[in-house]
């Protein structure tokens, strides 16, 4: 079994009187594609702001482990730095591309820190040093390899707010892509796709962890997804993890079923004892 | 009589549009009657006995009525008539009359066409008015302008570009002023004399540094503020430092302002009528219009700067991050671009700019005082800024031009005196014609008159992204 790259250690987010996340622990192991699922209001995107630094957490550590063996408290960075130094990207539940900006210009926009150095902080690329004429073809040559992964060459050159729907979800993985991340987290990749566009996701996140080594973390509703494609389901509910193993153990655990289905009323009783409530 | 049953009921042909117009007219008329009524058609006056007595005047309200009716019934019938085909807009509708060829030469050709227009406009104005009717051509149109347009150029980064909205622009103007009206009048005096006559050249550059310095220090407290929040304290900043040019006497002198500011040399030649002058230097007779040619040349090439810059900047990977923060913040935050430094770099170099314009400013006119930097003066750079379009240069400049340009040129309009009569004024109604054509660009241009962007980089082809897509900012 390879190490953990990412783990969550007593997380608790609170939110005035309510406690959105209790004392939730588990890892996500390299290599892997690790799923959070759970209904709707379970906390899972809290998890995520918490992960990737849009929110501090209330308490609990959350480790971040690179390749090279350093490792990085994700909960004392600002989450600017959780992407250029902690190597995490994410995406995001509601689509938040560059509208206004071309779909290449976006891919560009995702390599800012790594041009921002090679124009010398500005000072360079405004006087014209050839080190940053270098530097830009070779990102543009990283961002048309991403378009061509997601089938998007043809429209580079058009507003990213252009494209239809599915097209913005994989543009918006490309992007997190060229940040060059360790860890990739995404929220509901296949929200509102058609069974034709999950597969296509699907490969796509397939090829990301096989080409790229890029480890996935990703809340997911659509279960053609989640049990098609993740190694390690982790299941949230009202804030408490309520499950945590492979696909074919969590789809037969009870607890699950119990908090996706309900259960009849004679067995709340029990259930509930189960559970812990 | 006609009824649901009748089987000769046919539906009412809808009204004709000269129908539907005069309808629409008629109840506009009755509106303006019901307004306007009460206010024009009764007048209070004194008679012969001093007493008061009620002035009928139903000729005005006639008038005023008709008038109304006649505008109202145009309208309609300009806004109901036949269009040939639901058609593109007027004006892509004017350049396809263009052929293909023509409309790229217009295109890459108005640049450098503006650009040789722009350095021959001195010489063509002297050798058409000649003398001393040049100078208020060149300094009020051409100087006023161009400072304008630096100016905007500027705000540009900050709005335009990085989506803050900025309403104490004017602010930086008056550091870069009053930067060097003290530098020039007090520093140089007290410690290098010999360096009067360079003064300029060696208080642009700190203008610009003081300036950007300030940028920072406001950028730092409102990074948090967004939208309306931020202008406010945008705005408020900007009348701080007026307040204290006013109150802090010992330092800027308060109201009184600072005068006998040096004015720029030549490289080191003054302008003025002594043997070492520019004009005794070059062999020519002396006379003041060549320091106004030379300020003006000075300020072109500061514009100039200016644009090269921030066009530059736009494509470098700190322009992109300005103009994705002014798209989405958070999603900036999350590619790991720092968004503090991005927004205190777009604060300070639209600061910067704005220093430098306002050493200019110092030495062109000779004479500061916080007069010059009321919050109006950040307001019209705003609106220049919102009238070209947010982020086009371009548009920017023509919109420079169109507000200062025709402001000026009101201040000109005495044969307008022939049909109002000798006690019009024009200049009086300069605020009013101003703001009725803000608004009719903004009805006719929402976005301004470039809304299009163009991109920084492309794959196969550079094409304009239209303003649907692109967003103001949200502060």
């Amino acid at each position: 079994m390879s190490e953990a790259i990412l783990t969550v250690e007593h997380l608790t987010m609170r939110f005035g009187g309510l406690l959105a996340v209790n004392d939730l622990s588990f890892e996500a192991r390299r290599g892997d594609i690790t799923a959070v699922i759970g209904p709707n209001g379970a906390g899972k995107t809290t998890v995520f702001n918490c992960i990737t630094g849009f929110y501090k957490p209330t308490q609990g550590r959350i480790t971040m482990r690179h390749a090279d063996g350093r490792t990085h408290l994700l909960e004392r960075l600002a989450d600017f730095r959780i992407a250029q130094e902690a190597k995490v990207a994410r995406t995001f539940q509601n689509i938040r591309l560059f509208s206004g900006m071309t779909v290449l210009e976006n891919l560009l926009v995702a390599q800012h820190n790594p041009l921002m150095s090679a124009s010398g902080w500005s000072i360079g690329g405004i006087l014209g040093l050839p080190a940053y004429g270098r530097a830009e073809r070779r990102a543009i040559e990283k961002a048309a390899y991403w378009l061509d992964k997601c089938g998007l060459t043809d429209r580079a050159d058009d507003p990213a707010g252009d494209l239809p729907y599915g097209p913005q979800r994989a543009l918006e993985i490309a992007r997190a892509m060229c940040t060059e991340p360790e860890l990739l987290c995404l929220d509901e990749p296949a929200a509102g796709l058609n069974p034709r566009e999950s597969l296509v996701l699907n490969d796509l996140l397939r090829f990301i962890r096989k080409e790229h080594g890029t480890s996935l973390l990703l809340i997911e509703h659509d279960m053609s997804v989640v049990m098609e494609i993740s190694d390690h389901v982790v299941v949230l509910d009202y804030g408490i993890k309520i499950s945590d193993g492979t696909p074919p153990e969590v789809r037969e655990d009870p607890k699950v079923i119990a908090a996706y289905l309900g259960v009849d009323d004679s067995e709340v009783e029990k259930v509930e004892a189960e559970v812990g409530l | 009589m006609t009824s649901a049953t009748d089987p000769n009921f046919a539906r009412p042909a809808p009204p004709t549009p000269v129908a539907r117009a005069a309808r629409e007219a008629l109840f506009a008329a009755i509106i303006a009657l019901g307004v306007f009524g009460p206010l024009l058609a009764f007048r209070t006056t004194q008679d012969m006995q001093n007493r008061l007595i009620v002035e009928t005047r139903y000729g005005l309200i006639a008038i005023v009525v008709l008038l109304v009716f006649a505008g109202r019934f145009l309208l309609s019938l300009w806004f109901t008539r036949e269009r040939p085909e639901a058609g593109p807009a007027l004006g892509a509708r004017l350049s396809g009359l263009m052929p293909q060829g023509l409309r790229d030469i217009v295109r890459t050709g108005l640049p450098p066409a503006a650009l040789v227009a722009l350095f021959v406009y001195p010489m063509m104005i002297l050798s058409l008015t000649g003398g001393s009717g040049a100078l208020k051509w060149i300094d009020n149109f051409g100087i006023q302008i161009l400072i304008y347009v630096m100016l905007a150029w500027g705000l540009n980064i900050v709005v335009g570009l990085a989506g803050l909205l900025d309403l104490g622009y004017v602010a930086f103007y008056a550091v870069g002023a009053y930067a060097y009206a003290l530098i020039a009048t007090k520093v140089i005096p007290a410690t290098f004399p010999g360096l009067g006559v360079w003064a300029f050249w060696i208080c642009l550059p700190v203008a610009g540094i003081l300036a950007a310095f300030w940028g920072v220090l406001l950028g730092f407290p409102v990074l948090r503020l967004r939208g309306d929040y931020l202008a406010i304290v945008t705005l408020a900043f900007g009348e701080i430092i007026r307040l204290v040019l006013i109150n802090w006497t010992a330092f800027s002198n308060g109201y009184e302002g600072i005068s006998t500011i040096p004015r720029p040399s030549f490289f080191g030649v003054p302008f003025n009528a002594s043997d070492t002058g520019f004009a005794a230097t070059f062999g020519l007779e002396f006379s003041p219009v060549y320091r106004t040619i030379f300020l003006y040349y000075v300020i072109v090439c500061l514009a100039l700067i200016t644009a090269w810059v921030s066009n530059r900047l736009r494509k470098l990977p700190v322009g992109r991050a300005w103009e994705a923060l002014r798209e989405d913040e958070i999603a900036c935050r999350s590619l790991g671009i720092n968004t503090v430094n991005t927004k205190l770099t777009a604060f300070a170099i639209g600061a910067m700019f704005g220093g430098f314009a306002g050493s200019f400013f110092a030495a062109r006119q000779g004479f500061i005082s916080p007069e010059s930097f009321t919050f109006m003066e950040s307001a019209v750079i705003l609106a220049i800024v919102v009238l070209g379009g947010m982020g086009s240069l371009i548009g920017t400049a023509i919109a420079a031009v169109a507000m200062i340009g025709g402001t000026e040129l009101l201040r000109e309009l005495d044969w307008l005196k022939a049909i109002f009569g000798r006690d019009f004024d024009p200049a009086q109604y300069r605020m009013l014609i101003f703001g009725l054509a803000m608004v009719a660009i903004m009805v006719w241009k929402p976005r301004g008159f470039v809304s299009t962007r163009m991109p920084t980089a492309f794959l196969r082809s550079r094409r304009a992204v239209s303003a649907d897509h692109v967003k103001e900012g949200h502060g």
